[in-house]
């Protein structure tokens, strides 16, 4: 299935892209801004996410909260969320809102810092902080997704540092950064917009040029540092955190190729295979035959710049240590190392990926999202029609040369959560980066 | 690339102004094609042509509240068995064919039903219909595989302890109903009595609620109805109808006064809070005032719940309240994660909100409710996935067929009196059950300064320990 693209950019460098689909009478509006916690400057972790709460706090012609209260009286949704390279913003709306959707996201980027203050700021860092408790502290393993990152980027990487943050961080932060980056990030020559379900194109581009045409262009933005990396690890860096938890959790991350590359099709195949649902070969051994895990899943982070990672996630049974899940796990990708893939599993990962991505594209809200991803990362929207085939032309050939590559033991970090009941007995690595080849 | 230029357009128009909106759109919700087999099994079909995909839900009577309250979990590891061996493929072998095909097949159950799902391309459809039906029709329970699936949700139950939420959400329910009602039940029971169900109670189980006569097959997507009912027909048109035994429910426990029930989590960096009382069922004539009242009190993000304890205050990332409805009166309950130094703030501002809209609703807000609740309607349906689920409490629970259609008129309906009632009628601040999870030796003074009720320190089931 291809779905109909439309893009076009205004004067000052936004980028604009239509899809319409008159299924239902909705639409969706998406606003992809290429800032996310890599464009961090040290000292400032978790500030691309802070700011993110900060964009529903006002503009020059909307209210505290009036963004949400106009959308929600409206019957719409919305949202906004922040990743390691772009951080979007959207609302799905009933048909004949789209005038609505596209003046709020048109104000808070023409003229978000008059409505600024400190209080705001207090309450959004506030609310930030319990974010941080509610997904990272207060969770089992919740700080997963801030230690893995520190395993595998070195420390100077845009990668490497926590993307909600920490504590310390957060409340360091001053209107004054909120003002440089707003001014450096959140400019349209920095954007995608995108539009998708039951509207007017011709309508649609005249009212993103009303509202959007006069907002001034950026002055440009830091350049990242260098963000390539050698395709692998060179060494199996290991981390042991005793966590409040009952049952062992393992995390083992592979250097993988870029978003998009050709070899990222073939990483994310390989990860279908490993662990995406029941069928997959990791569920197979470890849950279902060897009943050592209690669960797996395998996927990867789709970072589209530098290095990608391909990462399988294992908890154990109940009856399994630390140590036999990290040898059963290891035994399973050293299997695959030596003996490859086979058709019949890339055939079944393939399928599985295909039947998701058509589904997803039913959706107004995936598709706009779709189209911003590809706009922002590389400037062609209709790569979201050329995904279904990309995946069709993995090989057994490619995925094997993909292992090959990345799947050795000198590209494997371990991050391994235990219980801290268990704690003693590991007493002498728990908390220490080991850097040396596991055994 | 083209590249638009400035036009007057822009140059012209005042940014201050909120653009005037156009007509709201109609509501033209996707008809319903009912049809019924010669056995009883019950069809609604929907046809939405946009993609080449079809979704079917078989929505079976029964669910969590027939289990027996020494065999919890029973209704929930039938329907999870279901896809674990059949009398002609195994476990392995539907999971294989569940992959290659590149169809989701999945079955779970909730307090009033047991649900088999199939998302499937329309290209596979014919044998993904085969797989469907087999394993609705001839499950075999494989002893082998049951035990594994035991273990399994074991290991669930373990796990559930990790998380003060779970923790919160269990006791709370347990507090409310007691260990009578299935509802102060888990739907995934306990550790008892998930090592006290046999294979034998499975197929009991199944025999006599996995009845054509007492089920509905939702179909939506890129189909023809006629064709649809055909291969209905054909692979379910054997299916066996039998006698259907009725609900019975437990008398739920009288209300008590308002009590603080506190669980002791050490280290928690942030209090759960579950306040409430047992609600209402989905069959009460104030569903729609219901809906409209707790999308003002907690039902969306600008909620007042919400508002209060997050975006004024910052005491949390989110708080919201809910009308849990089932076949039997499912619980009220208004809930956040607050951080622990503010926990005995949180209360208080709990109660502010509580107290607060029993006494009054402007009509700003309750006219803000009901647009939020009408104007959203559409979006509901927007997917075929979306369009099968939102048709299972019409299947479940006898809704008119128009059910959607006439929604927005039944919403226009509610006044700021009917709000004002149902307010004081179903939520009652001198009886709440108050469950809070947390880091007692940091909370507990707080929470008895507050004197909310009489405190009492509960152990992870809600079962009462010495203070």
């Amino acid at each position: 299935m291809r779905i109909p693209i439309e893009k076009f950019r205004l004067d000052n460098g936004l980028l604009v892209t239509l899809s319409e689909d008159r299924t239902a009478p909705i639409v969706a509006v998406n606003l992809w801004y290429h800032v996310g916690s890599a464009n961090e400057k040290p000292g400032r972790t978790g500030f691309a996410h802070l700011f993110e709460h900060m964009l529903f706090q006002g503009s020059e012609n909307v209210g505290a909260n009036e963004h949400f209260e106009l959308i929600q009286r409206a019957g719409g949704t919305l949202n906004g969320s922040t990743w390691l390279e772009r951080t979007n913003y959207f609302e799905t709306v009933p048909s004949n809102q789209l005038a609505l959707a596209l003046w709020l996201e048109a104000d808070r980027m023409g003229a978000l810092l008059p409505a600024m203050t400190q209080k705001k700021l207090d309450t959004q860092r506030d609310v930030v902080m319990n974010e941080r408790r509610w997904s990272v502290d207060n969770q089992p393993y919740g700080t997963w997704w801030e230690k893995l990152p520190t395993l595998a980027f070195p420390e100077s990487h845009p990668f490497h540092h926590s993307l909600i943050g920490s504590m310390e961080d957060l409340s360091e932060a001053s209107l004054t950064d909120i003002e440089q980056f707003f001014a450096t990030y959140y400019t349209p020559d920095n954007a995608v917009l995108s539009i998708a379900g039951d509207f007017e194109p011709v309508d649609a581009r005249e009212l993103v040029i009303r509202y959007f045409g006069s907002i001034p262009r950026g002055k440009g933005k830091p350049a990242l540092p260098p963000m390539d990396l050698p395709p692998t690890f060179g060494n199996s860096p290991r981390l042991v955190v005793e966590d409040d938890v009952s049952l062992p959790r393992m995390y083992l991350a592979f250097r993988s190729a870029a978003f998009g590359s050709d070899e990222y099709y073939a990483a994310s195949v390989c990860g279908a295979v490993l662990g995406m649902r029941r069928g997959s070969r990791l569920y197979r051994s470890l849950v279902r035959e060897r009943q050592v895990a209690a669960d797996v899943s395998a996927f990867t982070f789709d970072l589209s710049k530098g290095s990608d990672l391909l990462i399988v996630d294992v908890t154990a049974r109940p009856e399994t240590t630390p140590d036999q899940l990290e040898a059963e796990v290891g035994r399973e990708i050293d299997a695959l190392f030596s003996d490859g893939v086979t058709s019949r599993e890339i055939q079944r990962a393939i399928a599985l990926i295909q039947t998701d991505m058509i589904t997803a594209m039913q959706s107004a809200s995936e598709r706009a999202d779709r189209l911003s991803m590809f706009a922002t990362y590389f400037e062609q929207p209709e790569l979201v029609n050329e995904q279904a085939a990309k995946y069709g032309s993995v090989t057994v050939d490619r995925v094997n040369e993909f292992i090959r590559s990345r799947l050795g033991r000198e590209n494997r970090a371990v991050l391994l959560y235990i219980p801290k009941a268990n704690a003693d007995a590991d007493a002498g690595t728990n908390g220490n980066l080991i850097g040396a080849a596991a055994p | 690339m083209a590249t638009a230029t400035t036009t007057d357009a822009q140059k012209t128009f005042d940014r201050s102004k909120i653009p005037t909106l156009g007509p709201p759109s109609k509501v033209s919700l996707p008809p319903i094609v009912t049809r019924q087999l010669s056995n009883g099994l019950k069809l609604m079909i929907v046809e939405q042509h946009e993609i080449p995909v079809a979704d079917f839900i078989l929505v079976v009577g029964g669910g969590g509240t027939m289990d027996p309250s020494s065999k919890g979990g029973l209704a929930n590891l039938t329907a999870t068995m279901l896809t674990e061996g059949t009398t002609s493929r195994t476990s392995l072998q539907i999971a294989d064919q569940i992959a290659y095909l590149g169809v989701s097949l999945a079955a779970g159950s909730s307090w009033d039903a047991s649900t088999l799902s199939l998302h499937a391309p329309t290209a596979q459809l014919d044998s993904a219909l085969a797989l469907f039906a087999e394993v609705a029709l001839k499950p075999a329970f494989p002893q082998e595989e049951f035990e594994r699936i035991r273990k399994n949700r074991l290991t669930d139950l373990i796990q559930l302890k990790d998380r003060p939420t779970a923790i919160a959400s269990q006791a709370y329910a347990s507090i409310l109903y007691g260990s009578e009602h299935p509802y102060g039940h888990s739907l995934i029971g306990n550790e008892g009595s998930v090592n006290a169900i046999s294979v034998a109670d499975l197929k009991a189980y199944y025999r006599s609620n996995f009845l054509p006569n007492n089920a509905t097959l939702i179909i939506v997507g890129d189909v023809k109805p006629a064709q649809i009912e055909r291969k209905i027909n054909a692979i379910f048109g054997s299916w066996q109808r039998g006698s259907v035994t009725p609900f019975t429910f437990g008398a739920a426990p009288k209300a008590e006064a308002t009590t603080v029930y506190l669980i002791d989590k050490p280290g928690a960096a942030q209090s759960s809070f579950r306040i409430g009382s047992i609600g209402v069922p989905r069959s009460t004539k104030d569903y729609f005032a219901l809906n409209v009242l707790n999308t003002i009190l907690g039902g969306s993000f600008t909620s007042r719940l919400n508002q209060n304890l997050r975006e004024t205050r910052g005491y949390t990332y989110g708080a919201r309240s809910a009308f849990d409805m089932r076949r039997s009166a499912g619980p009220f309950t208004a809930s956040a994660e607050i951080v622990t130094a503010k926990t005995d703030s949180g209360l208080i501002e709990f109660f502010k909100e509580l107290n607060a809209i029993r006494d009054t609703v402007p009509a700003v807000e309750l006219n803000k409710a009901k647009r939020y609740l009408q104007l959203g309607l559409p979006g509901e349906f927007e997917t075929s996935q979306q369009i099968a689920s939102q048709l299972v409490p019409v299947a479940l629970y006898g809704l008119p067929l128009d059910y959607y259609n006439n929604y927005v008129q039944r919403i226009d309906a509610i006044g700021q009196a009917d709000v004002q009632r149902v307010a004081r009628q179903y939520i009652d601040p001198k009886s709440l059950a108050i469950v809070i999870v947390g880091d007692r030796k940091s909370i507990e003074a707080g929470l008895r300064a507050v004197n909310a009720g009489p405190l009492s320190i509960r152990d992870f089931t809600g079962r009462p320990i010495s203070q």
